[in-house]
């Protein structure tokens, strides 16, 4: 034992982070293809049009039951779109701030209270957003019912802040000093070199950052779950209730029979999830490369 | 030295692995309670006294909802199943043809309410009624004799057993609007029927409390006495289901919860109590 160490240190610990890696591919592989496997049957009862397209989410107690999921599925872009109209401006915003006006002392503060921020359980989101933020909507908006898209959003919009917020302020500061003394000397001013040198070098980096907090946005199931709404129509107006793809998987699997069609479309909306995220993180790795490659890293 | 310490680490671990594999082997018997949010209060208060009196049992009561329950009972869980519904045809053939039977007990009455908010001044709705607002042909409160505007309808989630037992009595197999608000547990219904003076919801009697306000159906308020008379039209049986005629400590339980005294508490939690 002693000798493998002191001979193959490298090497041995070398093996022992490949086995993690690869075990936590296998897990994920294993997942997916649970996932899939679970999901995939439901096209025996629907076809695929009629499931990704249907208009109806009768799935328990009516004869004969509806699994279409259309109007889940943009109850789910409708919340994360709204979430990604507040957190793009504050959060790219923030990120700009916090990297090229604050000062050291000010950044010092002002960056773990952002991590800090990411760091509070989505259930006490969803608990503020129910007893504090829908009451408030409601009487915003002389609505009937706080519940509703928007109040939904501007809960996603928040807890996908700190994603944005850090990653996209990792991004502007590591654009390279070279760029922006090349414009300083060009006479620029901090405006200018900021608004025209910087955030343009940056601009795949942030895409990067939007994306993976739109990611966290539409994967976010609490809060949805609890202020939401979870009406299953097609959305019209932020001020009306929705169904997410998530809050209609959390709300539904303790009661789906195993084996049911309810269980495979359930696991059919999963699957539709997964597909939409990949989409997500592979679009963000394409900016993210090209960020890299932008600056020269 | 080393060796000493991983000896006795060893024979720690083997004694901590052994103890989570055979926990109940060391206590006396054990009893799983799970499924119905409706149910869940009355299992609670009867494990709790029958706990009381029998210091050697151990009774844990957990969640989950209706179908989750059945579905742990079907599936081959030693438990019992507390359900806010009957057990449906699929069920019973698939626990049959695992060679479990299922048994029934029925251990109370559960009146369902239909609530509003205390500012709502409508006093009673008639099931037509209830059914026409539920099904999103009526959608405005003037046309049942309220305030003018709009009906927010609440309705508990498609699983629950809740949902599942006011479809077949109030709407007769019609769905729901899908623009209804629909919500998790009857607690989070509660919530928002309290917080909107435009809201129609629906709960077990047991959930009815001051920030809500329950009206009549067909002029029939939600009292024990008019759900035990059957003069109150929307009430349903809560069950307990076991594999098998229950035995040992699920046999005595269960005869508590039918007994007097675990009647009496079924009637302090706010249901209707069978004997």
């Amino acid at each position: 034992m002693k000798r493998f160490f002191r001979r193959g240190k490298g090497k041995g610990i070398e093996y022992i982070f490949l086995f993690f890696a690869f075990a936590s591919i296998f897990f994920l592989g294993g997942i997916v293809f649970v996932l899939f496997r679970a999901g995939l049957p439901i096209l025996r009862t629907v076809t695929l049009g009629e499931f990704i397209l249907g208009r109806y989410w009768r799935p328990l107690f009516f004869e004969p039951p509806a699994y279409g999921i259309f109007p889940i599925i943009l109850g789910s872009l409708w919340v994360t779109l709204g979430a990604m109209c507040i957190a793009i401006p504050l959060g790219v915003g923030a990120a700009i701030y916090i990297a090229e006006v604050a000062s050291p002392r000010l950044k010092e503060i002002l960056k773990p209270v952002m991590e800090l921020f990411g760091a509070i359980p989505s259930v006490v989101y969803g608990f503020f957003g129910v007893v504090a933020f829908a009451p408030l909507i409601m009487r915003l908006f002389d609505l009937p019912i706080g519940l509703t898209a928007l109040s939904a959003s501007i809960l996603l919009g928040l807890m996908a802040l700190p994603t944005i917020v850090t990653v996209s302020e990792d991004v502007i500061s590591s654009v390279p000093a070279l760029y922006k003394e090349a414009s300083y000397a060009l006479g620029a001013t901090k405006l200018e070199t900021t608004l025209k040198v910087v955030l343009p070098a940056a601009f795949p980096g942030i895409v990067t950052a939007i994306i993976l907090g739109m990611g966290r946005a539409i994967g976010e199931t609490m809060v949805v779950m609890m202020v939401a709404g979870g009406s299953p129509v097609i959305p019209r107006s932020f001020l009306q209730p929705v169904r997410p793809m998530t809050a209609t998987i959390g709300l539904e699997m303790g009661e789906a029979a195993s084996g049911s069609p309810h269980m495979h479309a359930l696991f059919g909306i999963g699957c539709v999830l997964f597909a939409m995220t990949l989409l997500f993180s592979i679009i963000a790795e394409r900016f993210s490369s090209r960020f890299r490659r932008g600056v020269g890293m | 030295m080393m060796k000493k310490l991983s000896g006795s680490v060893l024979v720690a671990l083997v004694g901590l692995v052994l103890g989570v594999i055979f926990p109940s082997q060391a206590r006396a018997e054990r009893l799983v309670i799970q499924g119905s949010t409706t149910v869940f209060p009355i299992a609670v208060a009867t494990a709790e006294a029958f706990m009381r009196e029998n210091p050697g049992a151990d009774i844990s009561v957990r969640g989950g909802g209706s179908g989750g329950g059945i579905r742990a009972l079907v599936e081959g869980g030693r438990i019992i199943a507390q359900s806010s519904r009957e057990m449906r045809h699929k069920e019973k053939i698939s626990m049959r043809a695992a060679g479990r039977e299922p048994v029934e007990h029925i251990i109370a009455l559960d009146g369902m309410a239909i609530i509003v908010h205390p500012d709502n001044p409508v006093q009673n709705l008639t099931m037509e009624q209830i059914r026409d607002i539920y099904a999103g042909r009526i959608t405005n409160w003037r046309e049942v004799g309220g305030t003018p505007g709009r009906i927010v309808i609440v309705s508990r989630d498609v699983g629950s057993g809740t949902f599942g037992a006011f479809v077949d009595i109030v709407m007769e197999g019609e769905a729901i609007h899908p623009g209804a608000i629909f919500q998790a547990s009857s607690g989070a219904l509660v919530e928002a029927v309290a917080g909107s003076p435009a809201a129609i919801g629906y709960v077990g009697m047991g959930f009815l409390d001051e920030r809500i306000k329950a009206i009549e159906v067909n002029g029939v308020y939600p009292t024990r006495e008019n759900v035990v008379g059957g003069e109150y039209p929307i009430s349903r049986p809560l069950f307990y289901y076991t594999a098998g005629e229950p035995r040992g400590l699920a046999k005595r339980y269960i005869d508590f919860v039918l007994s007097p005294s675990g009647q009496r508490i079924v009637a302090q939690q706010g249901f209707v109590p069978v004997r």
